[in-house]
């Protein structure tokens, strides 16, 4: 079996008395979509926030390309392919969704210190930030301040910003959340498309999403993964049921 | 030509048209009054760098303003008593030495504050910056070398190559041109790549590095640019009234600045100069007629908070547009 791209080993985090995150193991194996799933206060989060290194877990390690990168903060992370989405979006409101868009390229490409040329005139920003918007298909949408756009376009935008970083993994927050059915089923067919790209671990609460879309699913419940397995591993698996699906096993 | 670049060559005009008036009619005092708008102009254009794009609000850029005139006064000083310097260099009254050295100097002030101010953000920033500029103002009062609380004159302005600087309008020429050299740097800033990485700090530090850019490092350098420009309006300051005291390095005057890029218009780039030929006028005209003309100050500083947030320049130009 492939080497996991992103392993997480016995993370644990504790705020005061709540263990947000509690001795969790997971991996994202080439190419596979994991979707993390668990009740409202479960813990999604804060472990996203771990793995992109804006929290820092009490104990345990996470290894991503097969280095740890626990003493690395958001910059490093992101620069090494660690690209994630929010669970609110998070944009430049008052730069388009082209520069939003750029910002990422600039990064990608290390020069954030050139002080002269001016970006829109810069092909190799303007470009390749265009081709992404393309592909979620936010094209027209280009010179709209990110401020402006609804809310479907701006989580469209934040994925563009993340496949323009030439991410190595997606770390993706509900994405769907607050979508109309109609972009949550094109998020969907786009979402599988591009795990070839890069392999996404996604929180999501949309379950004809997550069970449409992932190759497995792990269980969170109270900081705890009570169980990972395939779609239908976890449809039939009795403590998830009644932890989370809402049946009486 | 955008509708902002027309309204930002008319305030420049306009700025420029006062002193060839005035010689027209020879009312040479309000040549004198422009030239104090073009310094304070290009002091605010160097905070705006760091106020406007990268919103840092900096409470402390007197002490950069007050750095340039001290190197104004103390390299004219010493070349006029022909005193050598520390290290046995000369003194000096070329006008290009003096601002590279307020440059070198404010720069590498600015550095040290910079990197230990920029860990904090919000109130704390202002207030941090604000303690380091009070620190370099006690400094000055109690610094006996160099004329202490007195201050220090310059008895001869200092020298430009090839012009004659104690010509009133040729020395407004000298720092109108700066202003146009600051003016020009803040846009190229601006529309560049580092000033992008520098907005988007401003607008949500948590996206840029999530992008994998580090928003202290681009908003150190920011900080430092920014006190570079201010330093070497306080080496024309120092200049046109011939004169250094510890009061430009006081708060009055971090506030001053920060008031002047409020009435012109925040991050706008001909906001400064409006700001600032607005701020003396008020200064001279009212000035002359009430010694409480700050206070009709604060009411027009109201009225551009309440009803015109961009400032003159966005009364005229309507919002920011980022392309």
């Amino acid at each position: 079996m492939a080497e996991p791209v992103l392993q997480l080993s016995n993370l644990t985090k504790t705020f005061g008395a709540l263990k947000a995150t509690d001795d969790v193991s997971l991996d994202l194996r080439p190419g596979e979509i994991h979707a993390l799933i668990g009740p409202n206060g479960a813990g999604k989060s804060t472990l996203i926030h771990q793995i992109a290194g804006s929290l820092k877990p009490d104990t345990g390690t996470i290894r991503f390309l097969g280095r740890d990168v626990g003493a690395l903060g958001v910059p490093e992370r992101a620069r090494i392919g660690l690209g994630r989405t929010f669970q609110i979006s998070s944009l430049t409101p008052e730069f388009s969704a082209l520069r939003n868009v750029m910002l990422a390229v600039q990064a990608r490409q290390g020069t954030s210190f050139r002080f002269f040329r001016p970006v829109m005139r810069d092909r190799s920003l303007t470009e390749p930030a265009m081709a992404m918007l393309e592909r979620v298909g936010l094209a027209d949408r280009a010179t709209i301040p990110a401020a402006e756009l609804s809310h479907g376009e701006r989580r469209q935008l934040e994925i563009a910003i993340a496949l323009a970083l030439g991410s190595k993994a997606f770390l993706l927050d509900e994405p769907m959340a607050g979508m109309d059915p109609e972009g949550s089923k094109t998020l969907t067919g786009f979402l599988d498309q591009l795990r070839q790209e890069a392999p996404i671990l996604l929180v999501e609460h949309d379950m004809d999403a997550v069970f449409a879309l992932a190759d497995r699913i792990s269980v969170l419940v109270y900081g705890r993964v009570i169980a990972t397995g395939s779609v239908s591993e976890i449809r039939n698996d009795a403590e998830v049921r009644r932890a989370y699906l809402g049946e009486e096993a | 030509m955008s509708r902002e670049t027309l309204i930002s060559l008319v305030i420049v005009l306009a700025l420029l048209a006062i002193p060839l008036w005035a010689t027209a009619v020879g009312e040479t005092f309000y040549i004198t009054l422009a030239t104090r708008m073009a310094i304070l102009a290009l002091a605010a254009v160097g905070l705006n760098i760091a106020l406007g794009l990268g919103g840092l609000v900096s409470f402390g850029h007197a002490a950069f303003f007050g750095i340039g005139g001290y190197a104004a006064g103390i390299l004219a000083s010493h070349a006029f008593n022909m005193e050598p310097l520390p290290f046995g260099l000369p003194g000096t009254n070329a006008m290009p030495v003096i601002w590279a050295t307020a440059i070198v100097a404010s720069g590498l002030v600015a550095l040290a504050i910079g990197a230990i101010s920029l860990r904090t953000a919000g109130v704390y920033f202002i207030m941090i910056t604000l303690a380091f500029a009070q620190m370099i103002f006690y400094f000055a009062i109690s610094w006996p070398a160099y004329g202490g609380e007195d201050g220090l004159s310059i008895f001869v302005r200092n020298q430009f190559p090839g012009v004659n600087t104690l010509d009133g309008l040729t020395f407004f020429f000298v720092c109108f041109g700066l202003l146009m050299a600051g003016l020009l740097l803040f846009s190229l800033l601006r529309d560049s790549r580092f000033g992008a990485a520098l907005q988007a700090a401003r607008q949500n530090e948590r996206r840029l590095a999530t992008v994998g850019i580090a928003p202290y490092r681009i908003r150190l350098a920011a900080f430092v640019i920014s006190a570079m420009v201010t330093g070497v309006a306080g080496a024309l300051f120092a200049d046109l009234n011939r004169f250094v005291s510890p009061s430009m390095l006081s708060w009055h005057m971090s506030g001053e600045l920060i008031v002047l890029i409020i009435l012109g218009g925040v991050g706008r780039l001909a906001g400064p100069v409006a700001g600032a030929m607005l701020y003396v006028a008020f200064e001279y005209f009212l000035g002359g007629i009430t010694e409480r003309w700050q206070l009709f100050l604060g009411l027009l500083l109201l009225a551009v908070v309440l009803f015109a947030r961009g400032g003159v320049v966005g009364l005229l130009a309507g919002k920011a547009r980022h392309g």
